[in-house]
């Protein structure tokens, strides 16, 4: 089998006159954490669904473990799991009748059945659970009964859209290590998050804005092009040097982070000098410091470049 | 189809029901309180019904049938009067609902053969007309009670409203109105509720075939349309002595066919809803011209052209003419073919759009 689990060409969704994703290009390796990074309405969970067969694109092809979506979707349907942004187990049925309807439902025979499901609502905490209602579960148990549903019948690839959008930062990572646990076991996974700590923790990820696929690679990768172009910016009054920056044709983005201001460059022209110079310019006391770029800036700098292509005269 | 699919299907829908309350209380009470509501509508308008009475035979013979009607309960003497002009007047000023008007050539017309005597009814009032027409269409082989009295020729006229019907007609109505009341609705709202909550979302991305899937979720409900069948069939005898003259395998068999083709129409509008509000408004929008085109509230006979076309199309007038005929008047399903075939084909027709409408997808 190849080494690729996702391979999509000029993927592209229409709802009418909008374009929910527009020509991605995907490839994602096998076992390995691969992370959709984007805001809302960013075109992750359309992406997700046109990916294992839910819904059907408007262009591009997709290969998913070696079968063609959409025609082959029925078959790759015993080797995906998924797990819904929403909850999307029944809230009516315990815990244990949850996953044993779908481990039925996944084709497991009865003696696997069994086993599974006492095996998963062990390693998942679940088994002083077991007999009451799904609905009745806090956020973090609700999500580890999602991913026990999701993973029951052990699919080679398991897509997650947003699985952590509702649950507290402790259980968000206790569920990634059961993430890196099932990746570690072979199984390939396709995570949407909006957060920044979770994207950095994926092999690989890409950076969806408005349909588009605006960057892709490792963490480090995506970081590094950054080098040299974010500094720290601390001073006695951060809104008035705030005010000297903004707007200023080499600076492309400026956030207050408590009383200092982190300061992302253009590409180019950036110096620590020139910044230095502005800031006195402007009378505002303040030290400056190059730092490490992190995701988020590479997240401003993707979304951004995009957003200046477009308002380009063609 | 894989059996072990399909069974783990239907005990989720059966767990699921077991701790739906609401659903639980509609199965159960939906069909007493209407049995009840509807029953004891009919009960009341037996007894008691002013009367007036016109004996200008005088005879003998003629005073022993008028007290006979009398000993029924079903009239009670109000007045008396002088002629058929003075009876259709207290019709008229509502003081009597029922009159009996004997003729003067009374024996006469009983040795000729002709009707004897002329029962008017208020027929402006649907039940009291209901109850007099019974007066004259009681069965015939109870010999010492008062419904031997209709082998005497005597003619019911309806003044008003001149179709006669009788209230043993509802119960066997009522269970098609309660099977097409709740089989639609279940169906339908079971399935949409499980796309609002999402878990469709889940469902579809599993191997669960698109068949397996909708059958298994109506065979639950089919089984729970044979219990209230069954239900009102019970309080139908045990309550209001509603006759079951054909065999009882027909008449299951006839609302099997019913619970099907109501399952299959709510599995269809369940392909369309996008909401369980909206799919109780498609249902209501079925419900409607059921209750009132199928012939359960007003006969068929009587209507126009294209409401007769609409009530063709719905499964609970064939459904009506199947049980009528199977409990009141003795017939076999094989009688009635053409109603048995109008509801397979519906059966036929509205499963498989359902099922080609059904995607597993989202778009």
């Amino acid at each position: 089998m190849s080494e690729v689990a996702i391979h999509a060409r000029g993927l592209t969704k229409r709802f009418g006159q909008v374009v929910a994703v527009n020509k991605v290009n995907l490839e994602v390796p096998r076992a390995c954490v691969y992370g959709f990074l984007g805001p809302n309405g960013s075109g992750k969970s359309t992406t997700i669904r046109m990916l294992c067969g839910l819904l059907t694109p408007s262009e591009g092809d997709i290969e998913v473990l070696g079968l063609h979506i959409p025609q082959q979707a029925e078959e790759l349907k015993q080797h995906i799991g998924y797990m819904t942004q929403k909850f999307s187990l029944f809230d009516d049925l315990s815990v244990r009748q949850n996953l044993e309807f779908l481990a039925t439902v996944q084709g497991l025979s009865r003696r696997d059945e069994k086993s599974r499901v006492d095996d998963l609502l062990k390693r998942y905490r679940l088994d002083d659970r077991e007999e009451q209602l799904a609905g009745t579960l806090s956020g973090g148990q609700k999500q580890r009964l999602a991913l026990a549903g999701a993973i029951v019948h052990r699919p080679e690839l398991l897509f997650l859209d947003e699985p952590t959008s509702a649950v507290d930062p402790e259980s968000r990572r206790d569920f990634w290590e059961k993430l890196f646990e099932l990746a570690d076991e072979g199984t390939t996974i396709l995570v949407s998050t909006h957060y920044m700590d979770e994207a950095e923790r994926c092999h690989r990820l890409a950076i969806l804005d408005i349909g588009n696929l605006v960057a892709d690679g490792t963490p480090a990768e995506l970081t590094e092009k950054l080098k040299g172009r974010t500094f720290l910016v601390r001073a006695g009054t951060p809104r008035k040097a705030k005010e000297a920056l903004d707007g200023q044709t080499d600076v492309l983005s400026v956030a207050q982070i408590g009383n200092e201001l982190r300061v992302l460059m253009r590409e180019g022209n950036a110096s620590i000098d020139a910044l230095r110079h502005r800031l006195d310019e402007a009378g505002a006391q303040a030290e400056v410091e190059s730092v490490p770029p992190n995701l988020e800036d590479v997240f401003v700098v993707a979304t951004r470049k995009h957003a200046d292509k477009q308002e380009q005269p063609a | 189809m894989n059996l072990r699919r399909l069974w783990a299907i239907m005990i989720k829908e059966l767990r699921q029901l077991r701790r739906d309350r609401i659903t639980l209380a509609m199965i159960i009470g939906m069909p007493v309180l209407q049995l009840v509501l509807f029953g004891y509508a009919i009960n009341l308008n037996l007894r008691h019904l002013p009367a007036a009475v016109a004996d200008q035979a005088q005879t003998a013979g003629s005073r022993a049938a008028v007290q006979d009607m009398l000993a029924s309960g079903v009239i009670e003497l109000r007045a008396t009067a002088q002629s058929p002009q003075q009876l259709i007047d207290l019709l008229r000023e509502g003081r009597v609902s029922v009159a009996i008007a004997v003729p003067p050539d009374y024996e006469r017309r009983k040795l000729d053969g002709r009707e004897a005597i002329q029962v008017m009814v208020d027929g402006s009032d649907n039940v009291v007309q209901s109850a007099a027409a019974q007066l004259a269409q009681y069965p015939l082989n109870q010999p010492d009670d008062f419904h031997a009295m209709a082998e005497q020729p005597i003619s019911v006229v309806s003044f008003y409203n001149p179709e006669r019907r009788s209230p043993v007609n509802i119960v066997p109505g009522l269970v098609g109105v309660i099977l097409t009341m709740t089989m639609v609705l279940f169906t339908a709202v079971a399935i949409v509720r499980e796309t609002e909550r999402g878990n469709m979302e889940l469902l579809i991305t599993t191997p669960v075939s698109r068949t397996e899937l909708m059958i298994g979720k109506v065979l639950p409900y089919a089984a729970i349309g044979l219990v209230q069948t069954s239900m009102v069939l019970l309080l139908g005898v045990w309550l209001f002595k509603v006759p079951i003259r054909g065999s009882l395998w027909d008449v299951y068999m006839a609302a099997s066919l019913l619970i099907l083709a109501n399952l299959s129409l709510g599995l269809l509008i369940s392909t369309r809803a996008k909401s369980q509000f909206q799919a109780m408004q498609m249902t209501f929008f079925v419900f409607l011209p059921s209750i009132l085109l199928s012939g359960f509230m007003f006969p068929y006979d009587g209507m126009p052209r294209p409401a007769q076309w609409i009530s063709e199309l719905l499964p609970l007038t064939h459904f009506m003419r199947l049980i009528r005929g199977i409990m009141l008047r003795g017939a076999t399903l094989g009688d009635l073919w053409h109603d048995s075939v109008a509801l397979a084909a519906f059966i036929a027709i509205m499963l498989t759009l359902a099922i080609r409408l059904f995607h597993k997808r989202l778009d």
